[in-house]
């Protein structure tokens, strides 16, 4: 390849004042400088065993949190990496797992439960006590006055149909069967998941 | 998943069609590549774009969205005139020789039984077998009589021609046939071909169709039951499955059981259609089992206000006259028929489609109460965001209550992958502020509205006061007496039918089977096809033993995967009649001589010989498995190829019946489809790598790999509309408009649909004006409310658009 | 050497002496299969997770390419090519980053004591401390890898996870990828991988399928699986025969005395401020050239 004389001038001119730095003889001082490789963060984290909470491949994780979960230590993860162990990820993650930090600690993540009067431009914060006190009224009133214990025919039906229920697919099977059992007892029929959407 | 996500590494032949694996599932795609390293296997796909998926494919080929009924009837038509079906295994295992009734019949797109006024297959009797008159179906084993159901399949696909196929879907007719071929080349006993499907199958008026074409062609190849093959079903979200089978849904109850319905006044009437005998001399039918199931759910349900003389608080459970699916209660919504509604952990916002119709039902709601990690569309609908939410809060006259829910790594449970195993996790960390877990919530909600009954009364507090709760910590239930409850203990001794004197387990013993389900009241068990999960042995879901004895990616021993732990399904059907496999290639579980081996749970009890043994397809009556459907789908036995709603041509096949005649819908959306007149274009809607669902716009990094909406089309669809890559243009369709940014690519390939250029074009779904990624419209704005006939999936695959150049959104996109 | 036993240093830059080795240790390698990627960014994720990058959030600029280019916090991109010939189409996904050269241009180039180090195990690293930000690294790349950062003036490329290494793990990219299209360990196992997987891709018709290992620079410890590896400069403009810019050599060879002898009182009393103030206050004559060399190419 050849050497134009603007490729020249330019690495003249540059090299005057960086070349310097190792020809000057200070390799000594670099040696003493010389820093080893990053240090390996996860050394003494704290290593839990959870599943990617996307798509159904459902990928093992380890979970690395800050602290060794001892009485003054407050768990903070800190990092998450797919499970060698597990047969089907087999250690590895897709772009959404492998993120899924980000998703943890999202700036998005809802904290406290927040209320928003009818015709208001705003959320305010509330407690937990006023949120479940005030849903669980507004649960029995309307179920109460638009409850279906028969239909025309005179068969009992005992359903309720203008309340409805949207569930989460990313629950715990627990979680979701307690949920079952929660709008099922209540007779609600407008109930879905994620599945068809 | 018939199969499992570690079994596709023992395929020959992967069939992507109707999704994308690559791109959705990346880490169960890895056994794609993993069996095209080591198996040598070979992938096809089949879909409107050069997908991530297509990018490691051996053979590509374009379809138009919403023809994969034509293209798979194709494959059936090519397999059966070219003999390259597994004869002794259709024969034997499916309902092939079974005769099917005289007066069933198929003309100008309809079955027999249409009734016009009802928009429905009102009388679907004929759409069964002849009976003989010990009430078992007729058979001819010499495949002869027209009647049988493989000749009628041969007849109804004949129409699907290479030319035809061509026609209607734009595959070009030599890419169709060179992937007959190598479909064909898996009819063979010792090779096998997988699918892998998704929503692009799932979300069309034809959805459940779709995939039953796709069973069938399975079954024909005998790929049903053998390692390497299947129908597999790669489900969305990290639980859906365990969801799905835990039935968040509206006329389910958990374990595929069903609520009873308004023609089921008493229990008897409901128990009565589901005896289930069998239509085979010696086979099983095993839903006759079902009365055990049930009862033993509602004991799990309502303890010991469950009784014999209440039929098992039968009138507890609500009987649905409908189904209340999301697009039946959107339409509610919107038409002012609904007061309250939860969204815990689903942004209906932009799930649903039409979302101009999910806006107008929100605003129409007294109250909703959103359950959710994050931030949602759905829990602002009623705040202004410039022109991607333009709306006055003045004016929304909904109260709503955000609850914060703790996510991933804050709570420990078990959840069930797409292969059917449930694993458990652990809790690695507080939620932040406040949040709590969803079981705390709904035990507080429960509660709150069970102390409320008791005390004041109101409309049937039985159900609600009755409802099981007793948990060591009523509040803050523990998963592990939760998972429990949900498979099952022994309410008093179960003696053992066989030897009266024997117990075969004591009272508030876990039950290790659903064999020992019963219907007197003896057991409880939440949901039955769990049973076994969590035994006297401990909780099975937390096994971590990665073994593989067999080599076959089966890993017995981790986890736990319903039904009895079996990972492949049917697997009975991977050995021939005599109980020899069907190849050593392809050996998977045998009879050895005196008992079922191998490396999985037989689908039955292990000791039974072959010639005393039923069919593989003990769920039906027949113990075969079903070419012809009998009248277990709402618009036919037999798939058949219909336009989208919003159709692009009239049907070739039928012009006068071009899209499903049974398709459900709702009076406010009879003018909502579009015509090609007004939209020449066809659009799908898709799902990216970098992206999950509306949730990661939420995640920095997530934002970074995919940062704004855009809409792929091809080069020529550009040309056309002077559209240049980077482009701000305008996607309109007979529901609204939406503006994107144009990406231009040749990964949208030029087709030709009967007989004229046509245009695809492509919008990814995860956009919004929540998150990080750059604030968009959302792309629900341009798809229609309707859904599948059989289960009601919106039509989100296939709907016709225009485009054109537009200017950027008035409110700049900045984050 | 306390923070050094876990990867010795084969070579350091801008010093004329190599480090004695009494220890001898495996080369390892990195193996990209271009024919297996399916472009899902999982390594972009990986990397940004582990390394704790925030790169910003951009724009969609009518492509996959997310970020479009590398940067200081993107030490890996992907990059897709849509490869038309007659009615076959092939979507080409490569993964770009530092090829970590056996005979690196940027340590060649450097002129910072000890900035960039080569390990016995064939990493190649940048020790920030040491870095002056001039940009000689990303002149002498003959890949265009490292990029400058406008926060702190320092060069940042891929470490090959140095730090994952050194305790026996595998990169965080490697680790993550779903499909195997990235492999981690000994150069030769990589090599001897590489070889049955071009042995696949030539019976699926790939007659040109091959290893991307340049010897223009020694041979590489990132090497890729190509599908054409006649014609490298079809994934996104891998050089096809990368060698160290000749300018490199001239200025270590010709150059640096020419530059001795011309030094002024400035770029000495730079030098010692930098020495004696620390890297932030490096003269900004220093970085402007390095940025001029760099051709303008960071953020």
């Amino acid at each position: 390849m050849a050497v134009t004389r603007r490729q020249f001038m330019t690495v003249s001119a540059a090299g005057l004042a960086a070349s310097s730095v190792g020809a000057l003889g200070f390799v000594g001082a670099g040696d003493a400088l010389a820093a080893g490789v990053r240090p390996f963060k996860l050394e003494r984290a704290t290593e839990t065993r959870n599943a990617c909470p996307y798509c159904a491949v459902a990928c093992g994780v380890l979970v690395y949190s800050l602290g060794d979960k001892s009485k003054n230590a407050k768990s903070s993860i800190i990092h998450v990496e797919g499970d060698p162990d597990h047969p089907v990820n087999r250690g590895t993650l897709c772009a959404r797992g492998a993120a899924s930090l980000g998703y943890i600690h999202s700036a998005n993540r809802l904290k406290y439960p927040m209320h928003r009067k009818p015709g208001t431009d705003k959320f305010e914060r509330v407690s937990w006590d006023f949120a479940m006190e005030r849903i669980a009224k507004l649960m029995k009133e309307d179920r109460d006055k638009n409850f279906i214990a028969k239909n025309r025919d005179g068969v009992t039906v005992n359903r309720w149909l203008s309340t409805g229920f949207f569930g989460g697919s990313s629950l715990s099977n627990e979680a979701g069967y307690l949920t079952y059992k929660f709008v099922r007892s209540t007779g609600i029929l407008g109930f879905e998941d994620q599945a068809r959407i | 998943m018939t199969n499992s996500w570690n079994d596709i590494k023992n395929t020959d032949l992967v069939l992507i069609m109707g999704g994308n694996a690559a791109e959705a599932h990346p880490c169960g795609f890895k056994w794609v590549t993993e069996a095209k390293a080591n198996n040598g296997a070979k992938l096809i796909v089949v879909d409107p774009r050069f997908t991530r998926s297509a990018a490691v494919a051996d053979v590509y080929a374009p379809i138009r969205p919403g023809t994969d009924i034509a293209f798979l009837a194709g494959v059936m038509r090519y397999l059966l005139s070219n003999n390259k079906i597994h004869q002794e295994y259709v024969k034997a295992f499916t309902n092939a020789a079974f005769i099917v009734k005289e007066g069933f019949a198929f003309n100008d797109g309809l079955f027999a039984g249409f009734d016009a006024d009802r928009k429905a297959y009102a009388d679907r009797s004929t759409w069964d077998y002849e009976l003989d008159e010990q009430g078992m179906a007729k058979v001819d084993e010499t495949l002869q009589n027209p009647r049988c159901a493989i000749n009628l399949l041969k007849a109804h696909v004949e129409r699907y021609t290479p030319e035809m196929v061509e026609r209607i879907t734009g595959t070009p007719k030599a890419k169709f046939l060179q992937i007959c071929e190598m479909i064909a080349t898996t009819s063979v006993p010792d090779r096998t071909m997988t699918s892998m499907y998704a929503l692009g199958w799932t979300q069309h008026t034809t959805g459940a169709q779709n995939i039953r074409s796709m069973a069938m062609i399975q079954l024909l190849l005998g790929n049903m039951g053998m390692p390497g093959g299947g129908v597999n079903a790669l489900r969305g979200h990290s639980n859906v499955q365990g969801i799905t089978d835990l039935a968040l849904l509206s006329t389910s109850t958990p374990g595929y059981l069903v609520l009873p319905n308004d023609r089921e006044a008493t229990y008897a009437d409901y128990m009565k259609p589901r005896a289930f005998k069998p239509l085979r001399p010696g086979q099983t039918s095993y839903w006759q089992n079902y009365e055990k199931f049930f009862v033993s759910q509602q004991k799990a349900l309502f303890g010991t206000a469950a009784t014999k003389d209440n039929d098992w608080a039968y009138d507890y459970l609500p009987k649905f006259d409908t189904s209340y699916d999301v697009l039946k209660m959107v339409d509610m919504m919107a038409a002012g028929q609904m007061n309250g509604l939860f969204c815990q952990g689903l942004n209906i916002m932009l799930a649903s489609p039409d979302k101009t119709k999910v806006m107008t039902g929100l605003a129409k709601l007294k109250w909703m109460v959103v359950i959710d990690p994050l931030e949602t569309e759905t829990a602002r609908f009623w705040e202004n965001h410039g022109e991607f939410n333009n709306v006055d809060p003045k004016s929304i006259q909904t109260e709503i209550i955000q609850l914060p829910a703790s996510a991933y790594a804050e709570e420990e449970g078990s959840a069930t992958n797409s292969s059917r195993v449930i694993m458990w996790h652990w809790k690695a960390a507080d939620g932040p502020g406040e949040s709590r877990s969803d079981i705390e919530i709904v035990s507080d909600l429960h509660l709150r509205l069970k102390a409320l009954y008791a005390k004041d009364g109101g409309a049937f507090p039985d159900p609600i006061v009755k409802l099981t709760w007793n948990y060591t910590r009523p509040r803050h239930p523990d998963p592990a007496e939760v998972l429990k409850e949900m498979n099952g203990y022994a309410l008093e001794d179960l003696p053992d039918p066989a030897d009266p004197g024997k117990v075969l387990l004591r009272a508030g013993q876990l039950l290790p089977s659903f064999a020992l389900m019963r219907a007197d009241g003896k057991t409880s068990g939440g949901i039955w096809i769990y049973t076994g999960v969590y035994t006297e042995a401990g909780n099975m879901s937390m096994r971590r033993d990665a073994s593989d004895p067999t080599g076959l990616g089966i890993y017995p021993k981790w986890g736990f995967s319903w039904p009895a732990n079996r990972r492949v399904l049917y697997n009975r059907a991977s050995a021939d009649p005599s109980g020899k496999p069907w190849s050593e290639r392809k050996k998977y579980v045998w009879w050895n001589g005196s008992r079922w081996t191998g490396g999985d749970v037989p689908d039955y009890a292990p000791t039974v010989a072959p010639d005393k043994a039923v069919g593989p397809f003990i769920m039906n009556q027949e113990g075969t498995a079903r070419l012809f459907a009998r009248a277990a789908m709402p618009d036919g036995p037999f798939p058949e190829h219909y336009e989208p709603m919003d159709a692009y041509i009239a049907n070739p096949l039928h012009p006068k019946v071009s899209t499903n005649p049974v398709v459900r819908v709702f009076a406010a959306d009879a003018k909502s489809f579009g015509t090609p007149d007004k939209f020449p274009i066809v659009a799908t809607s898709y799902r990216l790598a970098e992206h999950f669902h509306y949730w990661t716009k939420n995640v920095h990094d997530n934002a970074v790999l995919q940062p704004e909406l855009f809409v792929e089309m091809g080069e020529r669809l550009a040309k056309a509309k002077d559209i240049q890559n980077g482009d701000w243009v305008e996607i309109s369709s007979q529901r609204g408009a939406i503006k994107a940014k144009a990406c231009v690519t040749k990964r949208i390939r030029p087709i030709m649909v009967d007989g004229k250029p046509c245009d695809v074009l492509g919008l990814p779904i995860h956009y919004g004006f929540i998150g990080f990624a750059r604030k968009a419209h959302p792309m629900n704005v341009l798809t229609p409310s309707v859904g599948d006939a059989s289960v009601n999936t919106p039509e989100y695959k296939a709907f016709l658009v225009d485009v054109k150049k537009t200017t950027p959104p008035a409110q700049p996109a900045v984050a | 050497m306390a923070t050094l036993q876990s990867l010795d240093i084969r070579r350091r830059s801008a010093s004329t002496e190599a480090p004695p080795q009494i220890r001898s240790t495996i080369e390892v390698a990195k193996l990209i299969d271009v024919s297996k990627c399916i472009g899902c960014k999982a390594c972009q994720a990986a990397c940004l997770e582990w390394n704790d990058l925030k790169q910003e959030i951009g724009y969609f600029e009518g492509t996959y390419d997310n970020p479009t280019d590398l940067t200081p916090a993107s030490w890996t991109v992907m990059r897709f090519t849509e490869y038309e010939h007659g009615d076959d189409l092939e979507w080409l996904i490569r993964k770009d980053g530092c090829m970590h050269c056996d005979d690196p241009g940027c340590l060649t180039a450097c002129p910072a004591p000890g900035a960039i180090v080569q390990y016995t195990n064939g990493i190649v690293d940048f020790v920030s401390e040491n870095c002056i930000g001039c940009g000689y690294c990303v002149k002498g790349c003959p890949f265009n890898i490292p990029r400058i950062s406008k926060v702190d003036r320092k060069a940042y490329k891929c470490t090959l996870c140095s730090d994952r290494v050194a305790v026996g793990q595998a990169p965080a990219c490697a680790k993550a990828c779903p499909t195997q299209a990235i492999y981690f360990g000994s150069k030769a196992d990589m090599i001897a991988h590489a070889e049955n997987r071009v042995v696949d891709l030539k019976s699926r018709g790939f007659k040109n399928a091959g290893l991307y290992d340049p010897p223009g620079v020694g041979g590489t410890h990132v090497m890729y699986v190509l599908h054409h590896a006649d014609k490298p400069s079809l994934y996104a403009g891998l050089p096809d025969d990368p060698e160290i810019s000749p300018m490199v050599g001239l200025w270590k060879g010709v150059m640096k005395p020419i530059s001795l002898a011309a030094i002024a009182f400035a770029g000495v009393f730079g030098f010692l401020h930098y020495i004696t103030k620390g890297p932030n206050e490096v003269s900004e004559a220093d970085q402007r050239k390095g940025d001029d060399l760099a051709g303008g190419k960071h953020s």
